[in-house]
């Protein structure tokens, strides 16, 4: 018997496990991958290491920072800043056809940048960010309030507000046309206002450092180990059933799978909303280059484009949407003078995509579809940086159902369902949601809702509410 | 638990919550929380460590107490005088 049945080794389960775990709770992680990471994962493949998720760690701060949700991260989960050993991004850019804003780590290139490119929207930029500054993240009722609605009553100009929704959306949206605006103010701050960072070895030391501490603890993990269904006695979770037909006792379950495949597995739930679940998904071409991206004139650490005025966030009809992307490259971060550089140049492109479209596809069709749309990709994605299509010398492609694969995500979705449940409850007292379902964007944020939670789960054990509105908490 | 031993006590679990803090310099008087970047999730973990380090319970009613220091300090005392 277990005190905590974890669904799920990505980063919000393997943190929640680590929480649990130091306050002494027996704690078992049942991953159905032969693998950890969940959406944050690597593999080999002809001899290379590659990432998958991660493009850049967001919420960067540099060391010794003590405010904000990396710092307190490393507070909550014992770690030291090197452990992460987050080198800052060299300079990001918003490219619309017309215009370009480049930002940085901390929110002054930014603003820079829209005093000389929107010098009327100064002033109003201002209030922006205070509003943003101001936003209580855990305030279920604002989180949900429209994005666009709030952007148009503070900027004038519809262009800035399309070219401010790009990243954020691209970086953690999983609502389509529109935002929630709690998860804006987050991703916004996240992004301009803390800033991108890479560990020079990728999302692989994360990960090593992360399961490294849990079983440090104690604390167990099982691969290949799939939950087939949560199973329930008078209302209460009180363990789960293995692909295989095992049975696992717990006293609580805490699951990552996302909220409308973990209420599909409760034996008791007969139907589930699948509208809630999200229709965003995402194709990522990588090409290895023979030289480093800035040798061919690659000098940015991620572009998100968009080829017209007005940004569009929605499943497209076809198999991939070419209007707006994002490039990215790993060799294009500050690292160390001991680190050095990454061997080969990497650049890596990503477009939303449909998953119903490419799931329709034979094996045969979907290797030429595969090949096709890489090409596409590419040609789209060059409209905004140098071409590097002479130095190619390997590729690799994940498609949506390249992500239903390896996460048993409905849909491929990567940014999950279209509705955020933040204090990660279910129809069930003893069974919670945490990841990327439960509110939080990007990799900090994903480890953040795994403490987030398994903090909600420790309180209650211990008979205190822990809620941070609790009168008597001097904080 | 003496007085001064039960300061060193949350002295030890502030310096594993926060590592990069100077604790050297903590004013006993003066709330954790105007001189240390602690917040309400940091918060809960010196009762959680308490709890786990010593078994000692601190009731929610009771979190105003360890606010400070010295309040924190006087109102352990008597609770963890039979700890060792």
């Amino acid at each position: 018997m277990y005190d905590t049945v974890i669904i799920g080794a990505g980063m919000s389960g393997l943190a929640a496990g680590i929480r649990l775990a130091h306050y002494d709770q027996r704690v078992c992680i049942l991953e159905r991958h032969s693998t950890i990471g969940g959406l944050n994962s690597f593999y080999r493949l002809g001899g290379r290491d590659f990432d998958v998720g991660l493009h850049a760690v967001t919420n960067f701060v540099p060391k010794g920072t003590r405010k904000g949700p990396f710092a307190r991260l490393l507070r909550q989960l014992r770690f030291r800043w090197e452990d992460f050993a987050l080198a800052p991004q060299i300079g990001s850019e918003i490219a619309f056809p017309d215009v370009r804003i480049a930002f940085g780590n901390g929110i002054e290139v930014l603003e820079s940048e829209i005093a000389r490119c929107f010098p009327a929207e100064k002033d109003n930029f201002q209030q922006l960010l205070g509003s943003i500054i101001d936003y209580d993240e855990l305030n279920q009722e604002a989180f949900e309030l429209s994005t666009r609605e709030f952007l148009g009553k503070t900027l004038a100009d519809p262009l800035l507000i399309e070219m401010l929704l790009c990243p954020t959306m691209w970086y953690g949206n999983g609502r389509e046309r529109d935002m929630d605006f709690g998860l804006f103010c987050i991703m916004f701050r996240s992004l301009f206002m803390e800033g991108l960072g890479r560990p020079f070895a990728g999302i692989r030391l994360i990960l090593k450092n992360l399961i490294r501490r849990f079983r440090a603890l104690g604390g167990e993990l099982k691969l290949r180990s799939g939950v087939d269904h949560i199973k329930v006695e008078n209302d209460r979770a009180v363990g789960v059933v293995l692909d295989d037909g095992q049975q696992i006792e717990a006293q609580s379950i805490l699951s990552s799978a996302g909220l409308v495949e973990t209420m599909r597995m409760c034996e008791d739930v007969s139907e589930v909303d699948e509208s809630r679940s999200g229709r965003l998904s995402f194709c990522e071409m990588v090409s290895v280059l023979d030289a480093q991206p800035q040798d061919v004139g690659f000098t940015k650490t991620v572009v998100f484009f968009n080829d017209s005025e007005k940004f569009t966030w929605q499943r497209p009809e076809e198999l991939v949407d070419l209007r707006t992307g994002v490039i990215c490259s790993p060799n294009n971060y500050g690292y160390t003078s001991e680190e050095g550089q990454l061997p080969e140049g990497i650049i890596r492109i990503t477009g939303q995509a449909n998953f119903d479209q490419w799931e329709s596809l034979s094996e045969p069709q979907y290797r030429v579809q595969k090949a096709n749309w890489y090409d596409r990709m590419i040609e789209s994605a060059v409209r905004f940086m140098p071409d590097f299509r002479h130095k190619v010398v390997a590729t690799d492609m994940f498609t949506p159902k390249t992500i239903r694969r390896f996460t048993w995500h409905q849909g491929g979705t990567v940014y999950g369902s279209t509705h955020k449940q933040l204090d990660g409850a279910t129809h069930l007292a003893n069974l919670h949601i945490c990841g990327t379902d439960q509110g939080f964007g990007g990799i900090i944020g994903a480890m953040t809702s795994g403490v987030a939670i398994a903090n909600h789960c420790l309180s209650r054990q211990h008979g205190f509410s822990g809620d941070r509105s609790a009168e008597n908490n001097p904080y | 638990m003496t007085a001064e031993k039960i300061r060193e006590v949350i002295i030890d679990i502030l310096s594993d919550i926060a590592p990069d803090e100077e604790l050297g310099d903590l004013k006993d008087e003066v709330p954790f929380r105007d001189q240390l970047e602690l917040d309400s999730m940091d918060f809960l973990d010196i009762v959680m460590e308490l709890r786990k380090r010593y078994r000692v319970q601190v009731p929610e009613e009771d979190y105003g107490e360890l606010t400070s220091m010295q309040s924190t300090v006087t109102y352990l005392e008597p609770k963890m005088q039979e700890c060792q």
